[in-house]
């Protein structure tokens, strides 16, 4: 830099240099057993540096690598009884993956519609699109979202508003008299650890729905 | 009196001897600035400092009593806000500092932008300051995540849900950034740890790299039209204009740097003691669903962007645009680090500001009352006005029943009150045939859900019956094709005899 600015006396002035002195470069060539030296100790730290790294890296990263604990479980969530045929409840359950911190926020809510004496739907809470919590309407039978006005239909699958897809489900299974639901990540688009059986992009066309005792629309085909 | 005068010079060449710091600082302080950029225009970066340095000292103090474990975090507010003494104040000051020193941050960045004070030799100046821009977001992101309330809870989950677009990675990606398959304790930790420790040191080498910048090339000088940076005589030009008009920056130019810390600081005192502290909202308990999550004032017009993208663009669009709007910042100055500076010679980067601020401004103004979401309670809480049940036939008042039961309210509003996702329908009919009415109802679309499957024959016919009825006092609709078909004597639309502008009552 042309030092534009008049910069106070440097510092250096501190520690004068003794002018009796060898030229640095007279003192490097005079010192090349030590610069190798010292090239040499760079070399060592750099691979220690690297020893070292790879097991922080590790642990930084380590959340990114599934583990067997984040799979999920099966978890019971109600009597089959708790649902009428024909109605969508809220049910809320611990999650199976909470850690030993996660106070509230280790609960989790879900919807649950009873097709059939048999068939259930188990929705998560969260809108497909952002992850907001999605309210059901049972009057205009619609889930609805309270942050970017996504809606669904009784069946899980898109009403309309910004979200791609409709739902997400949680696998279920009947067990003696209860519902169990297979519950682990938060669903999102890319973590559906719950969902294996079901298509990402598209829920399952509700072939069943015709079975509902509700009247199966003229838009479903 | 004399000696202790000499002993206090002893005393500051004893210490000076040793440390030698205080004699470089002060020259720095005092170096030769062009007296025509001791201006209130270059008040705004010493600003944005003293509030970072605010936002130190009253987060450490926050840090004192916070908790931030998931268990404890909400619970931990609350103490603040009502049982340690002053502690409502400092989260005040910590909130309200926050909101100003992004203010500040961001009109420091237009000022430099339209000064062109990014130009040759201070491009890595603007490089930095645009990182110091992004980690100040990233604070505000991080620190409304420590508030661990619903709205904390579900901003972490619209991160996750934007981070899960991201394609093969994403669901590592949520991992990462969750700590965890879950919202939780592990979430709340690695944001402290973001919030405390990672982007504050990171802030802290941003700045101290910024001024020292500063203090290398000089406060930019007072852009003058016609006057062009060239990178060969820039520098010799701005060295004569120093020896020429310089002034030393403390005290001759400060004092104006010094005022506007103050008012500023003064400035959130008083929004701290007159408004108090942010929330925190309810405890951040995801079975609560009762809820409309809202992200802070800064990140409001993201929320409203992501209202209105189209699902099908809206993924790229929000893992593209981001990256291309920020390598753009940093790429500015390497692109355009010559030339003119002035503002009235560079037609394209005002009208840019005022097109983004523009922009930013409605779509926060937007986000302060998101007509896009569906009112929840509107259905239940928002009565038809009487004058539109007035003079209705007994069908027509059922039709209202059924508008108020299958919660169109929700979405419609009417007189004014209920959701404003759909249009209002105080005079729907006017607008729209029975015919197409009916077909929006039952068939949706146009970002209206289908109610085929939740209306039956008798309610629909009901609910026709009394939208018909609403007009505002104009001549129903009527489909011009019907008109072409019908013999040669076309018929006029029917007087609106028995309907009652419900505007006039």
């Amino acid at each position: 830099m042309s030092e534009p600015l008049e910069h106070p006396e440097h510092p250096d002035d501190l520690n004068p240099p003794t002018s009796a002195d060898p030229t640095p470069e007279a003192k490097a060539a005079a010192h090349s057993r030590r610069t190798f030296l010292f090239t040499l100790a760079v070399g060592l730290n750099a691979v220690v540096g690297a020893v070292l790294a790879v097991p922080l890296v590790g642990y930084l990263l380590g959340p990114a690598w599934r583990k067997n604990s984040f799979v999920g479980a099966w978890i019971a969530i109600g009597s089959i009884n708790d649902f009428p045929v024909g109605e969508t409840r809220l049910v809320d359950f611990r999650s199976p993956v909470a850690s030993f911190d996660d106070g509230d926020t280790a609960k989790v809510a879900c919807w649950v519609r009873r097709i059939d004496a048999q068939q259930f739907q188990v929705f998560a809470i969260n809108c497909a699109h952002l992850g907001c919590p999605v309210r059901w309407f049972a009057q205009s039978k619609l889930f609805l979202c309270p942050c970017h006005g996504g809606a669904y239909y009784e069946d899980g699958s898109r009403a309309s508003g910004p979200p791609e897809r409709g739902l997400f489900e949680y696998k279920y299974k009947l067990d003696g008299g209860s519902l169990l639901i297979h519950a682990g990540d938060m669903p999102t688009l890319a973590t559906q650890a719950s969902c294996k059986q079901k298509p990402l992009l598209q829920i399952a066309p509700a072939t069943e729905a015709a079975s509902t005792p509700a009247r199966s629309g003229e838009w479903q085909a | 009196m004399a000696g202790m005068k000499q002993r206090a010079i002893d005393l500051y060449q004893w210490i000076e001897h040793r440390l030698g710091l205080i004699k470089p600082l002060t020259a720095a302080a005092e170096h030769p600035t062009p007296a025509n950029n001791a201006s209130w225009w270059y008040v705004f970066g010493s600003a944005a400092t003293v509030l970072f340095i605010l936002q130190v000292v009253t987060g450490i103090l926050l840090a004192l009593v916070y908790s931030p474990s998931a268990n404890e975090a909400w619970t931990s507010l609350g103490i603040l806000n009502h049982t340690i003494p002053l502690g409502w104040y400092l989260r005040a000051l910590h909130g309200w500092g926050s909101d100003f020193m992004i203010a500040i941050v961001l009109i420091h960045v237009v000022q430099v932008f339209l000064f062109g004070a990014y130009k040759f030799p201070r491009e890595l100046t603007w490089i930095v300051g645009v990182c110091l821009l992004l980690l100040t977001l990233g604070m505000a992101f991080t620190g409304q995540v420590m508030r661990f309330d619903q709205d904390a809870y579900w901003g972490l989950g619209i991160g996750a849900s934007i981070m899960s677009r991201v394609p093969l990675i994403g669901a590592p990606l949520v991992h990462l950034l969750l700590g965890a398959p879950i919202i939780g304790g592990q979430t709340l930790s690695r944001f402290f740890t973001l919030h405390v420790f990672v982007i504050p040191g990171l802030l802290l080498a941003g700045v101290f790299v910024h001024i020292w910048m500063v203090l290398l090339h000089g406060v930019s000088d007072w852009p003058m039209p016609g006057r062009l940076v060239r990178k060969s005589t820039y520098e010799r030009e701005y060295h004569e204009l120093v020896i020429k008009t310089g002034i030393p920056f403390v005290p001759d130019a400060a004092w104006k740097d010094a005022v506007f810390a103050a008012a500023i600081l003064f400035a959130v005192m008083a929004c701290a003691f007159f408004f108090g502290p942010f929330g925190p909202t309810g405890t951040p308990d995801p079975t609560i669903i009762q809820t409309a999550p809202k992200p802070d004032f800064a990140f409001l017009w993201i929320y409203s962007v992501l209202a209105f993208l189209p699902p099908a663009i809206e993924t790229p669009f929000m893992l593209v645009v981001p990256i291309l709007a920020i390598a753009a910042m940093l790429l500015l100055p390497i692109f355009a680090g010559e030339g003119e500076r002035h503002w009235a010679r560079r037609p394209v980067a005002v009208l840019m500001v005022s097109v983004i601020a523009v922009t930013l401004g409605i779509f926060t103004r937007l986000g302060t009352y998101t007509p896009w979401s569906p009112i929840m309670e509107a259905w239940t809480s928002e009565p038809i006005p009487t004058a539109y049940l007035r003079n209705r036939t007994p069908l027509e008042r059922q039709g209202a029943l059924v508008l108020q039961d299958k919660q169109c309210r929700n979405c419609h509003s009417l007189a004014g009150a209920g959701g404003q996702r759909g249009p209002a329908l105080d005079a729907i009919a006017s607008r729209m045939t029975e015919d197409q009415i009916i077909r929006q109802v039952l068939q949706g679309g146009g970002n209206m859900p289908a109610y085929g499957n939740a209306l039956n024959p008798s309610e629909t016919k009901a609910l026709m019956r009394f939208l018909m009825t609403l007009r505002d006092g104009n001549a129903p609709a009527v489909d011009a094709s019907r008109q072409l078909t019908s013999s040669a004597k076309p018929q006029p639309p029917p007087p609106a005899a028995p309907t009652i502008a419900p505007k006039s009552q």
